[in-house]
């Protein structure tokens, strides 16, 4: 009975992943035909709407939570440190765990909750409303023209969003720094570009690009397997939010422990 | 403007009359979703102008048909033949060229909602052909016209009652003048009068455009107004393919049940025993 529970969830994942993987291939090769017949891979107003509703209006959200987490962040560990003197060491701490881990991670949760749920949501409308089946049907390639747009706008916009959050994080930590800590503004800044180097940016930078992958491809993914109506929608798309979420954790601790076992090395 | 030049569609048109193949060959055609049959071994052919209506039980494989005449479902067994051509065999980009010579009307319309009306019709036209927007524009109005819905352009959807989203269906399904155009359910959910009207306008469009149609129905009234040929699907087979008076006057049971409407007959005892 164990056995045979496991097999199941073994067999529903990796068909899960082989169907993303052919998701991607698929679209690939749908933008490839596009191209080869001297136009755009998709269109762009579409790209733009996709990139204003990913990319701007996420601006806000990401900013609020990142501020707030950097702030308490900030505050929790500078108490715990004065207790040794070495509260110094707050913005150097808050600025490689927000530029090589959580400014990623947290814009990757709050793009999966906001974003995925959107695509999925909109996407599965679509699907049981025939409208993916009649785009297909005109012959247009309904990944090219609705999953290509989406998947590059978040992509192309979670680095960008990423570089907000881990500043809007940074200017929390510098508002602790000042008003408990006495940490000077140009001390602030000296101790920040002390702890940043390149390596955690480039890392950083990677994994958000992967977590836009991830997102992107599993909620347009569950939005166009929908069935079942208005119900089989929300169902989806909360699947779809439980699944990008674990996901983009899931991806990013295997990175944090290969980054450590390995590449520290 | 777009009338000057002929479109790659009236080209091949204007040469079908030399072509005597069927322009649609169903050979055996088996259709499996899991272990339930929902096509078994069926066969018929649609000649160049011929308006088939295809009619059966709901939930009978009807809809199921046209989404393999269309290349969207691949048959378990059998072949589904476009112009000569086994639909199964075609890479992606040959089965989208073939999509572009056929028209779908879907049940309810399936129009992009988050597009108005004028954007709808333009799809097909701005993302496969090289036309300007001023043909574009010019070919819209045009088909507006040819469906009674002209000013319509800058309406979304949901703006649009049943029958009014039925003819922009069909105003889109024709943008490309394609060869054979297929319906899913016309007239279901209408009232009778807009169900006489979107009628017309099929058997009006198949003779303007020299168009061939595949019908899917149970509307017996539509059904006898619009076809040139009738077939029935019946628990996965086609038990009969003739013209309409031959089919109206069957000695065939079940048949005889579906046009009169009986609920006395096979049909009734059928789904009793599936019951």
């Amino acid at each position: 009975m164990v056995i045979g529970a496991i097999g199941h969830y073994v067999r529903t994942f990796l068909q899960t992943v082989s169907s993303l993987i052919w998701l991607l291939i698929d679209m690939v090769a749908e933008m490839g035909d596009h191209i080869s017949r001297g136009r755009l891979p998709f269109r762009r107003s579409v790209f733009f709407e996709q990139g204003e509703r990913a990319g701007l209006g996420s601006v806000p959200l990401v900013c609020m939570v990142s501020f707030f987490l950097g702030l308490t962040m900030a505050l929790l560990t500078g108490y715990q440190l004065r207790t040794f003197g070495t509260e110094r060491l707050v913005p150097g701490l808050i600025t490689i765990a927000f530029w090589r881990e959580l400014g990623p991670l947290m814009t990757g949760i709050i793009l999966a909750a906001r974003i995925g749920a959107a695509f999925t949501a909109e996407l599965g409308t679509m699907t049981v409303s025939e409208e993916v089946e009649a785009i297909e049907a005109m012959g247009l390639g309904p990944l090219r023209f609705l999953v290509a747009p989406r998947l590059t706008a978040l992509v192309l916009l979670m680095p960008a969003l990423v570089v907000m959050s881990n500043l809007a994080a940074l200017f929390g930590t510098y508002m602790i720094c000042q008003i408990s800590f006495n940490i000077s503004g140009e001390n602030f800044l000296d101790l920040v570009m002390d702890a940043l180097i390149l390596k955690d940016v480039v890392l950083g930078m990677a994994k958000s690009l992967l977590f836009g992958v991830i997102i992107g491809l599993i909620a347009c993914y569950s939005g166009l397997t929908v069935k079942g109506g208005a119900a089989g929608v929300g169902n989806a798309t909360t699947r779809s939010v439980v699944l990008t979420i674990t996901t983009v954790i899931g991806v990013d601790t295997f990175l944090n422990m290969l980054q450590v076992n390995v590449l520290n090395n | 403007m777009a009338a000057a030049s002929p479109s790659p569609s009236a080209t091949r048109r204007d040469a079908a009359p030399d072509d005597d193949r069927p322009l649609v060959q169903i050979e055996e055609v088996v259709l499996r979703f899991g272990s339930k049959t929902v096509l078994d071994g069926i066969s018929f052919t649609v000649d160049r102008g011929d308006r088939l209506v295809v009619m059966g039980q709901s939930g009978g494989g009807k809809s199921t048909l046209l989404r393999l005449v269309i290349g969207i479902l691949k048959p378990t067994s059998g072949r589904v033949l476009f112009a000569g051509t086994d639909i199964a065999r075609l890479s992606r980009r040959q089965l989208n060229a073939m999509r572009a010579r056929l028209g779908m009307v879907y049940q309810y319309s399936a129009l992009i909602s988050s597009l108005n009306v004028r954007d709808n019709l333009a799809l097909p036209l701005e993302e496969l052909t090289e036309k300007s927007t001023a043909e574009i524009d010019e070919l819209i109005r045009a088909r507006l016209a040819a469906v009674d819905m002209s000013g319509s352009e800058d309406k979304m959807p949901s703006e649009l009652s049943g029958g009014m989203r039925k003819r922009i269906g069909l105003a889109r399904a024709l943008m490309l003048e394609p060869e054979l155009i297929l319906y899913d359910e016309p007239s279901a959910g209408l009232d009778p009068v807009t169900s006489s009207v979107i009628d017309e306008l099929i058997i009006d469009t198949s003779a303007r455009t020299k168009s061939s149609a595949i019908i899917v129905t149970h509307e017996m009234e539509s059904a006898f107004r619009i076809a040139t040929r009738m077939v029935m699907l019946y628990q996965g087979k086609i038990i009969a393919d003739d013209t309409p008076e031959k089919f109206r006057n069957s000695d065939n049971e079940v048949v005889a049940q579906f046009v009169s409407g009986s609920t006395q007959g096979p049909i009734g005892e059928a789904a009793h025993e599936r019951t």
